[in-house]
């Protein structure tokens, strides 16, 4: 055993990554290149008698003529930006506000992170009940006891879709407010003092201080929100179905139908394939625009 | 200039109360439905106060089992967090306090994969675990669970053993530790802040889970608390009530983690993403 110094530590560090490296390839790396493969055959759980039979490009010729897929398609499109560009604006808004010093931030701070922490499933089920057509608070909201202006929301397909938007961003601007959070506490102080020494108003030091020193933040917030946002599944699968008439019906949840409701694991691998290159585009997008941050001080 | 500041001040409060008031009534709204009696429930239009009934947690508890979708939780979140942390620390390590190459690049295959959408690798995480005999069973989703909570464990670890002095290798140098000596005489005692942080974030993702648990548990003796909680389903109605009561048993620890540690949760997120 006469290796230098240097060798006998990478293989240590290569010793020490191994086991995470077994978890990824087999369960992350393995699946994305399978899903690839399924795709080009013709598999359905519960009729292992057929085999799976090689089909080519046939399921991606049904995948473009398949309307369902396409409106699921423009949901989570829509789905993804309107809820991202809110989580982001009202990140940014949270942010400024905890930002500030005052008694009882902390108190303040967690209750802000309740709804991140609430698991989406119980949070799903608790907006279905606020928009129940009876007993839901929306409506003892809107119309007080006057119960014949009661509203089924979940049932009309531009209300369900807005729900689900609300919901949605009820529950992740908390944490688009953390990651800007984190980049507002970097910025020095000393140029916030110096920028009201000479003159500069509230509005003046936000948009020539704050706004460009934490674009990096908000970057990062918006790459993690619009990744997330397309894998929305909980709120649709809890509180719509993908319906009314499939207006809340998303990729994700479209997937899964496919897959594990219909059994159909080669068709419905088209539209993982699908999600996955979309994903993997955009995500490749942003961090060429981040990259420097994210890997900054290494 | 006074009346500015204090004008300033009723904008400040105002708005902050309102974001608080936000965050918080929809939860404490349910937190009331959980305490209503059958009456107060189906009431139209609905009533505000409970009359603090606990009928719809012993409903949910005896009728609705949830304890047993508890102990499934537990014993999920707690070995997924226990399997993603140790492997996160030797990871972490070798990431950030070793000259090994392509660091950045190791790193940031991991981010991507936790950003993936859970459909593009499920059909065949299904077939692995069916091939393996592995659904419906507790290994079958916490194999899962640790290959998606990896990245966040690693990128927290890995930025904590940064901040570490670099003076603690060349010291245990000095003295002739081996690497494996100095990582875990002093590298992995010193990072217990750092593992805390993750723990914290690592369970709550895997308590609330739900789209692996929805395919894999298919069985209910399997089922975690969000299954349970998505599939409850009265007779006739929907039991909203006892739907509540559930939440709550659900969440309540989650809120306890927040107001206790929320300096920590906040640090370990912007950790994971920020400081990178």
């Amino acid at each position: 055993m006469n290796l230098s110094l240097r060798t006998r530590e990478r293989l240590f560090a290569i010793l020490l990554l191994a086991p995470t490296m077994v978890f990824v390839v087999l369960f992350a790396f393995y699946p994305i290149a399978s899903s690839f493969y399924l795709s080009l055959h013709r598999i359905i759980i519960g009729l292992p008698g057929l085999g799976s039979r090689f089909v080519g490009l046939d399921n991606y010729r049904t995948l473009i003529h398949d309307q369902i897929a396409q409106k699921a398609l423009i949901n989570t499109l829509l789905f993804v930006f309107v809820t991202t560009f809110f989580e982001i604006l009202f990140g940014l808004l949270i942010a400024l506000l905890i930002n500030q010093r005052f008694r009882g931030r902390g108190i303040i701070r967690a209750s802000i992170l309740v709804p991140w922490a609430i698991p989406t499933v119980v949070s799903s089920q608790m907006w279905r009940f606020i928009f129940n057509d009876k007993y839901g608070l929306i409506n003892l909201i809107l119309f007080g006891s006057d119960i014949s202006r009661y509203k089924a929301w979940l049932a009309e397909p531009g209300y369900a879709f807005l729900a689900i938007i609300i919901a949605d961003v009820w529950k992740t601007s908390s944490f688009a407010a953390l990651l800007i959070l984190a980049g507002l506490q970097i910025i020095p102080e000393e140029l916030y003092l110096a920028a009201k020494v000479d003159g500069a108003g509230p509005w003046k030091r936000f948009t020539s201080i704050t706004l460009p020193l934490v674009r990096p933040a908000l970057l990062i917030a918006l790459l993690f929100r619009t990744m997330d946002a397309f894998r929305v599944f909980d709120l649709v699968f809890v509180m719509t179905q993908g319906g009314p008439a499939d207006s809340t019906n998303v990729l994700q949840f479209y997937g899964y139908k496919k897959i594990f409701a219909e059994g159909l694991m080669g068709y419905g691998s088209t539209i993982s394939v699908l999600v996955f290159s979309l994903t993997f585009v955009i995500s490749l997008l942003y961090i060429r625009m981040v990259g420097k941050r994210l890997t900054r001080g290494s | 200039m006074i009346l500015m500041k204090r004008l300033q001040k009723i904008v400040f409060v105002s708005l902050t109360a309102w974001v608080v008031i936000v965050s918080l009534l929809p939860f404490l709204w349910m937190v009331m439905t959980s305490l209503k009696s059958e009456a107060d429930i189906t009431a139209i239009p609905p009533t505000v106060l409970p009359s603090l009934s606990l009928h719809f947690y012993s409903s949910a508890i005896a009728d609705y089992n949830i304890f047993h979708y508890l102990k499934n939780s537990l014993i999920v979140a707690s070995a997924t967090t226990f399997i993603t942390l140790m492997l996160s620390v030797f990871s972490g390590y070798a990431l950030s306090r070793t000259r090994l190459g392509h660091k950045n690049i190791i790193l940031g295959s991991l981010l991507l994969v936790s950003m993936f959408p859970q459909i593009s690798i499920a059909g065949p995480v299904w077939r692995i675990l069916y091939n393996a005999g592995w659904l419906n069973t507790y290994q079958g989703l916490i194999v899962p669970y640790v290959t998606l909570t990896l990245p966040l464990g690693i990128w927290i670890m890995t930025s904590f053993f940064r901040e570490l002095p670099e003076e603690l290798e060349r010291a245990a140098l000095v003295d002739g530790c081996s690497n494996i000596q100095t990582l875990f005489r002093i590298m992995i005692p010193l990072s217990a802040p750092g593992v805390f942080t993750a723990a914290i974030l690592v369970f709550i993702y895997a308590w609330n889970e739900f789209f692996f648990a929805l395919l894999i548990m298919t069985q209910r003796r399997f089922q975690t608390l969000p299954v349970g909680i998505a599939m409850f389903q009265g007779q006739y109605t929907i039991p909203w009530g006892e739907i509540s009561a559930a939440s709550v048993i659900a969440t309540v620890p989650l809120v306890l983690l927040v107001f206790i540690f929320q300096r920590r949760i906040i640090s370990g997120l912007s950790a994971g993403a920020i400081k990178g």
